[in-house]
């Protein structure tokens, strides 16, 4: 690490810690932001790094989001009365149960996507190219069609998480809720960034280009995938987790298993940022997040129209992303050796 | 209703026979799918956006009162202009690049529809009354409406002009030649650009046909394309590209399972069972073909 990552670093840790009391009003949102990076950053581990395009990611996300909220209520009171309840709440937790039953609630969410990733890992990564994006993409919808006529997490009218108790001033939900997502964000960029500095990575790329050869080689490609997979889904899991309590509500095919939503989102933010790189999807969240808030703000109701064209015209016009047109524009940034006498000849071939 | 099935065997023939007529329309759409997949090799995850526009148009008809079954011959004019245009602006862009993208364009195509089919006609489950009454078989005990079988009349009349077309006219010609290679076709001078848009043209007006029928036997809703488009996938997938008896029959099979998911695990589930069965088919479709791997192609 050079000096000036480290003046990077150090400074973005910092805007992340005092982000909160310099702007109060967008505590929320910044929560919000958190949590999307970390879904571009997890997607990014398949679709970028490995190539397989997965609608399917949202499934551990809605899965983790459910969990953490049925073992929040579970450990404490009947979980079936307290969904039947709907809003009148005769159940109150105390402060302590409720950071309890949040901390049980966060493990079980990111253990048990991983697991369930692991198990389904070999039957559905075997699928290739478009056949693996139909598929996941059937997962995703499927999950939240079946969790949506499931009686005891609320079924069709929702699952309305425990409310924040009442410690130390109004502000403390959604300080709570930040820090908690920013550490999340923190420990999923230094888990990825530390595994992409491994053989790991670049096995992952072998799959991308070519998994035949790959396999040839002598690499149990099916292993890494499986591997890749359930590491997106420890942290897509934790990351649902903290949405649900961040939400207060969880409705199975607009909340949870949003497919339309943030299934999209988190495929289109790692494209816009640049798949296949470390830092794309981080500016390809914050930007995307940036518009989404303002369109979604002032045109109220369009937002759907809108993000329909926003995929068209990225996908078809700006397929390398942000990261890719910056490489593009400045090869010796990223640590290319650029000869000019071959890149003329390349212009020549284009 | 769980076990009614079992104990009540006329339940049984309604389920089978309104299932076979369900998966007759399910077939025409797969059938456009199946065009498409084979001669532009385009997945359109739009394409049950464009069954449900298909279907409005119909409704419409019948909101200004003229005859639902007209849509039948309207729909499918309007929705062959409307594909032409969805092709000239973002197919024809995506048409020769990485499958994924063009998955993730008609993605974008489909959340687009889905929010301006909102804006236009409402977020209302509609549905365009034919008034063809309904038909009563074995003494009262099987309901059948008679919308239902004149939709898939209509659907078999549908598939079969388009097969001879596409066996007789130049343009049939053009397209399967194109189908088969694309750049020797280009050699021979099949102008490949005009049979992709052509093709894509057909695509949305056979769903126009089958969105007309919809709304006339079922109900029509703007977000519930998506289930379409994944039928009609499985459809495919299961008889293969080019196989008409194949989607016939797979069509008439999942039609026929989507009324024993509905009897046995009750409405809710129904969907559910539809995306469920996807992942089952390509799991098991991955198992088998698994066996024969070709490493080198």
């Amino acid at each position: 690490m050079n000096k000036n990552n480290l003046i990077l670093y150090i400074g973005i840790l910092i805007f992340g810690l005092v982000a909160p009391y310099v702007f109060p009003a967008f505590k929320v949102q910044l929560s919000i932001l958190c949590i999307l990076i970390v879904l571009a950053i997890t997607w990014n581990i398949q679709g970028g790094e490995m190539g397989y395009n997965t609608f399917g990611n949202i499934l551990f996300y809605g899965l983790g989001m459910y969990l953490c909220a049925s073992v929040q209520v579970g450990m404490f009171f009947p979980l079936a009365e307290w969904t039947e309840s709907g809003g009148e709440k005769t159940f109150v937790h105390t402060p302590t149960q409720f950071f309890q039953g949040m901390a049980v609630g966060l493990v079980v969410a990111a253990v048990v996507p991983t697991i369930v990733a692991g198990l389904i890992g070999y039957s559905i990564l075997g699928l290739r190219g478009h056949y693996f994006a139909i598929c996941t993409l059937g997962l995703g919808v499927a999950a939240g069609e079946i969790s949506g006529g499931i009686e005891i997490i609320g079924a069709g009218q929702g699952f309305t998480t425990p409310p924040f108790p009442n410690v130390g001033s109004l502000e403390a939900r959604g300080e709570f809720f930040y820090f908690l997502s920013f550490i999340v964000l923190i420990l999923t960029f230094t888990a990825v960034k530390a595994i992409y500095s491994t053989r790991f990575k670049l096995i992952l790329n072998a799959i991308r280009d070519n998994e035949d050869k790959a396999e040839a080689m002598g690499i149990e490609t099916m292993k890494y995938k499986i591997i890749g997979w359930m590491i997106s889904a420890f942290f897509c899991g934790l990351a649902g987790g903290i949405m649900g309590g961040l939400v207060g509500y969880i409705d199975s095919t607009d909340v949870a298993f949003d497919g339309r939503e943030m299934g999209v989102f988190m495929v289109l933010m790692a494209i816009l940022g640049g798949k296949g790189t470390l830092w794309g999807p981080v500016i390809g969240a914050t930007v995307f997040h940036i518009f989404k808030e303002g369109f979604w703000t002032f045109f109220l109701g369009w937002q759907y129209v809108a993000l329909g064209v926003l995929i068209v015209v990225i996908v078809i016009y700006f397929p390398e992303g942000i990261m890719g047109w910056l490489r593009e524009k400045y090869p010796e940034r990223f640590g290319e050796v650029v000869d000019e006498a071959d890149r003329k000849a390349q212009v020549e071939i284009k | 209703m769980d076990f009614l099935v079992f104990q009540y065997p006329m339940i049984t023939v309604q389920a089978c026979l309104d299932g076979i007529l369900l998966g007759v329309l399910f077939a025409l759409i797969a059938y456009g799918m199946a065009l498409q997949w084979g001669v532009m090799n385009i997945i359109n995850i739009a394409q049950g956006d464009l069954v449900i526009l298909g279907g409005y148009i119909a409704y419409f008809m019948y909101l200004y009162g003229i005859h639902p079954a007209w849509g039948v011959i309207v729909a499918p004019v309007i929705m062959y202009f409307v594909g032409i245009a969805i092709y000239k602006l973002v197919i024809n862009k995506v048409v020769d690049r990485d499958l994924f993208i063009s998955i993730l364009a008609t993605f974008g195509i489909s959340i687009l529809f889905m929010q301006l089919m909102n804006f236009a006609f409402g977020a209302d489950v509609v549905l365009a009354n034919s008034g063809y009454g309904t038909t009563m078989l074995f003494d009262s005990n099987v309901v059948l409406p008679n919308s239902k079988i004149f939709s898939a009349f209509i659907s078999i009349l549908f598939a079969v002009c388009l097969v001879i077309y596409m066996k007789k006219s130049k343009l049939g010609r053009a397209i399967r030649a194109t189908a088969q290679n694309a750049r020797a076709a280009k050699i021979l001078g099949v102008d490949t650009e005009k049979v992709y848009a052509a093709t894509f043209g057909i695509n949305a007006a056979l769903c126009g046909v089958a969105g007309a029928l919809i709304s006339i036997t079922f109900t029509i809703h703007p977000y519930m394309g998506l289930p379409y488009t994944i039928r009609s996938f499985m459809i495919v997938i299961v008889a293969g590209l080019g196989n008409l008896p194949g989607v016939a029959m797979s069509g008439m099979g999942l039609g026929v399972f989507e009324e024993f998911a509905d009897y046995i695990l009750g409405t809710e589930f129904r969907i559910g069972s539809v995306f469920l069965l996807l992942v089952l088919i390509l799991v098991y479709r991955r198992f088998k073909l698994s066996r024969k791997r070709e490493y080198l192609k």
